[in-house]
């Protein structure tokens, strides 16, 4: 700029606040979009998404429920809190694997030369994935009535339930964001994203009582943020255990997964190269 | 508004780049004019996407300073995205979406309307002839497709300046002088382009101006006719089938040329620039050549061709250095590979 020139007229292309929150929010409910078009363009994945978590209803339902003995109730009430949460925990490879690839493919170095908001690829991402992720929770509660399973607490709690499963589902997400950015390729984000998910949905109150695991493992599987979550939902789901205890310990983890994975992701993005 | 609209369209003074132990850029100085072309030639792992990731502020410089439009690209970064359309080596479209799609998806990024998303769409597949492909899936598409659809993304904004990595890497050599043309156009109608490239042909038929990156440095930079006079005149060129005399065909015509001859392995070609002394050179050429008892195909003088001038520069081909430079990534990380190459 010359001297001559009025020196506040270098602002007039930088936006105000407000601009830039709307930007913010619009940039993020188009990329949201996109990603939900991609995913009903890709019908053998979309049924994939769904028909993984069907079948592990059906199999712990029927192949493993008989043999497996839960105080106080049916196994398939015990079973579908477990299922759910575990379907939330899984929606994350595919927010990691699709991060990774668009990464990779160049996506996202075109999106991040752009004058939209360098949030929204992050934002638009989640906010798809978690809207994926709850008409697949949807779908398995229904799935569940069909082989058995009912709400036994009443209409409230059992959206609380859902709700409290979709915001571990997103704070899965959320890590899972940070490995598919720093990781980069997408195979070896799905071959991580195995390695510490199965673990911790397994080694949980997810699918069996912890009291038949031995002693050792029990020390884990009680003290890890899956079986608070799952206990949790199973309190709002059945109503016959006490909650507060489970709802505070999920409450805090969660609260810690944000704190410290948002910070995470958001650092892995800037660096994404 | 530009800061300096008279001002080069990218300026960039002494910036530098380090990934750990690897100096992708050791000092880049570049000034590009408006509505001008500039060639950044080099091979693979010579720096030239860390410098354009750097002037479109996807890479923060270690030092040095970059302007593009006018604006620093790193404290006014935001407003440089405003200015500049960037197009990648690879096609960065989103393949399940048609052409149409993602461009209205660009269009709608840029925080146009949807109509008005809709309308720059159509103009966009009308000039890169994607009118009857607009309502496929990009995945359908041909590589050449993908890349004019990826090209056509990046000019969505109307770009200032325009950033192409290497826009024909991959291709095959038809879908190749297509691009050509397209970037041709684009030209004449004044966007400021920089290309990256390491075909030297293309630098020379696109670029108004050209430097040269090896290592992280501009080695040479001029117009294409100016460096090939760096050459020193003609070229004598000629091919020995049989592989064991290529050390003796060597030592024949070092004294007939004016620098060090050059053969290459591979393909048995030797070269070796003989300056103005045109087909004296070639008779002295084909006398010790005879004379030391060695069979030649193709002997020929021919005008130096950039790769002549890399080698006349750098002391190695463009495409030997590719070779060790390929070796040089496979021991760091691929992280850190699809940083610091090219």
């Amino acid at each position: 700029m010359t001297t001559a020139t009025a020196p506040t007229i270098s602002l007039p292309d930088e936006p105000g606040l407000l601009i830039r929150c709307r930007w913010a929010v619009s940039d993020t409910l188009v990329l949201a979009r996109r990603n939900l078009l991609v995913w009903f363009r890709v019908p053998a994945y979309l049924v994939f998404t769904v028909i993984q978590p069907v079948m592990f209803v059906l199999m712990f339902r029927y192949v493993f429920g008989g043999a497996i003995k839960v105080p106080g109730g049916d196994y398939v009430d015990f079973l579908m809190p477990g299922i759910i949460g575990q379907t939330a925990a899984f929606a994350s490879f595919a927010t990691a694997i699709a991060l990774a690839q668009e990464l990779k493919k160049g996506v996202i170095d075109r999106l991040r030369s752009m004058p939209m908001a360098r949030s929204a690829v992050l934002t638009g991402r989640l906010l798809a994935d978690t809207g994926r992720m709850l008409v697949t929770i949807l779908i398995i509660v229904a799935v569940g009535y069909a082989v058995g399973f009912r709400f036994h607490n009443g209409v409230i709690p059992a959206i609380l339930m859902v709700v409290l499963a979709t915001v571990f589902g997103l704070s899965i997400c959320l890590i899972a964001a940070f490995t598919g950015l720093a990781i980069g390729d997408e195979e070896s984000v799905q071959a991580f994203g195995l390695i510490w998910l199965f673990p911790i949905t397994f080694l949980s109150s997810a699918f069996v009582p912890i009291s038949s695991m031995p002693g050792w493992l029990q020390a884990f599987a009680n003290n890890q943020p899956v079986t608070y979550v799952i206990n949790t939902m199973r309190a709002l789901a059945l109503g016959h255990q006490p909650i507060e205890a489970n709802l505070w310990k999920s409450i805090a983890w969660l609260a810690g997964i944000l704190i410290v994975f948002v910070p995470l992701a958001v650092r892995a993005y800037k660096r994404a190269s | 508004m530009s800061q300096d609209s008279s001002g080069p369209a990218i300026l960039v003074e002494g910036l530098t780049k380090s990934f750990g132990e690897v100096q992708a850029l050791r000092g880049i100085d570049l000034a590009v004019p408006r509505g001008t072309v500039l060639g950044v030639l080099g091979p693979n792992g010579a720096g030239k996407t860390t410098a354009v990731r750097i002037l479109t502020t996807l890479l923060l410089p270690d030092s040095g300073r970059a302007l593009v439009d006018g604006r620093d690209v790193v404290r006014q970064a935001a407003a440089v995205r405003r200015s500049i359309g960037l197009s990648g080596q690879s096609a960065a479209i989103q393949e399940e979406l048609t052409g149409r799609e993602n461009l209205e998806l660009i269009g709608r990024l840029y925080h146009l309307s949807k109509p008005e998303s809709r309308s720059r769409a159509a103009q966009l597949l009308e000039q890169f002839d994607l009118v009857d492909a607009a309502g496929r899936p990009a995945k359908t598409y041909s590589g050449g497709m993908q890349r004019r659809l990826d090209l056509a993304a990046s000019l969505v904004g109307r770009p200032q300046v325009l950033f192409l990595d290497e826009p024909t890497t991959g291709l095959d050599p038809r879908s190749r002088l297509g691009m050509w043309d397209i970037i041709r156009s684009l030209v004449e109608g004044g966007t400021t382009l920089l290309l990256t490239t390491q075909y030297l042909d293309e630098a020379d038929e696109l670029a108004d101006e050209i430097v040269v990156i090896d290592h992280g440095l501009v080695i040479a930079a001029g117009t294409a006719e100016e460096l090939k006079s760096r050459v020193g005149g003609d070229v004598l060129e000629f091919t020995v089938p049989d592989r064991n005399r290529l050390s003796d065909a060597v030592t024949a015509v070092a004294m007939v040329g004016e620098g060090e001859p050059h053969a290459d392995k591979e393909t048995g070609v030797v070269s070796v620039g003989v300056g103005g002394r045109g087909s004296d050179a070639l008779i002295d050429g084909v006398r010790a050549l005879d004379a030391a008892g060695v069979q030649t195909h193709g002997l020929a003088l021919r005008r130096p061709s950039l790769d002549d001038v890399f080698l006349a520069l750098t002391g190695h081909a463009a495409e030997e250095e590719e070779l060790n430079g390929k070796r040089r990534k496979s021991r760091r990380s691929k992280r850190d590979e699809t940083k610091a190459t090219s």
